[in-house]
């Protein structure tokens, strides 16, 4: 590991920006491109959400804790950001079904179901970890590719 | 997020800007609602994403929400200049299939 953080925050939804900001600034000693960059910061607002929304029901207690840690690894062809999501919140029962495109718990409200998904889709590898009444720990590895990088953004 | 509208050839044009996500969607929302209240008779609207800096499934849900509301009023809803990032998200969820881009 070449890097590391860790950030402790409040799980309310004002944090939302601040945390994903925070996240794409570490990122940045990897040199990544603006559109990796948009990835890792749409990836972490989805995690951070899950937290507050359904980790924490929106309780919007200050007691409430989301912790980041990020640690970035370089090689000679790629740099890997590891981010992971922490919270101490409800759980979730069933993995693979919260994993299902579409699939939400809170159905009135005007949700997506989409969080896992776009997670998956906008990192290089991705996993859950989750005990019911313990929290859920979101863990994500996004690959900033190097080469060519310099003639792209010439 | 600031929302901002305007009427023309029976169009309603909705402009959004800023960032979309759970803080700022409640409010967005409910001012959107209203825009779209005060035009009930407009055939279309063009949700114009040009100036949305960052989004995430809160705009999914939230696109989907006024998609609806339209559909209601007989108001047919299509997106306007998503930005690349915006854009990805929108075709990984398939919105274009509900909300056609023009």
């Amino acid at each position: 590991m070449e890097n590391y953080m860790k950030l402790e925050l409040s799980a309310i939804s004002e944090n939302e920006g601040f945390a994903r900001s925070a996240v794409a600034a570490f990122a940045l000693g990897l040199n990544p491109s603006m559109s990796e960059l948009s990835d890792i910061k749409t990836a972490v607002s989805e995690a951070v959400t899950n937290c507050i929304v359904h980790a924490y029901k929106g309780e919007k207690s200050l007691q409430n804790k989301i912790i980041i840690e990020c640690g970035i690894e370089k090689s000679e062809k790629a740099g890997k950001l590891h981010i992971c999501v922490i919270d101490f919140g409800c759980g979730i029962e069933n993995v693979d079904e919260a994993m299902q495109p579409f699939y939400t718990t809170s159905s009135p409200s005007e949700r997506a179901g989409m969080g896992f998904t776009i997670m998956q889709a906008f990192t290089s590898d991705f996993t859950i970890e989750s005990v019911k009444g313990e929290g859920t720990k979101i863990s994500m590895t996004k690959i900033i590719e190097e080469t060519g990088k310099e003639e792209s953004n010439a | 997020m600031k929302i901002s509208t305007f009427v023309e050839k029976g169009i309603l044009h909705i402009s959004l800007d800023g960032e979309i996500d759970e803080y700022s969607a409640s409010d967005a929302r409910r001012e959107t609602d209203r825009k779209i209240d005060e035009s009930p008779t407009c055939e279309k609207a063009y949700i114009d994403l040009q100036n949305v800096t960052f989004m995430d499934s809160t705009g999914i849900g939230f696109l989907i929400g006024r998609y609806k509301k339209l559909a209601r009023l007989g108001i047919r809803a299509y997106i306007v200049n998503p930005n690349a990032a915006a854009d990805k998200i929108l075709t990984l969820a398939g919105i274009y299939t509900l909300i056609p881009k023009v």
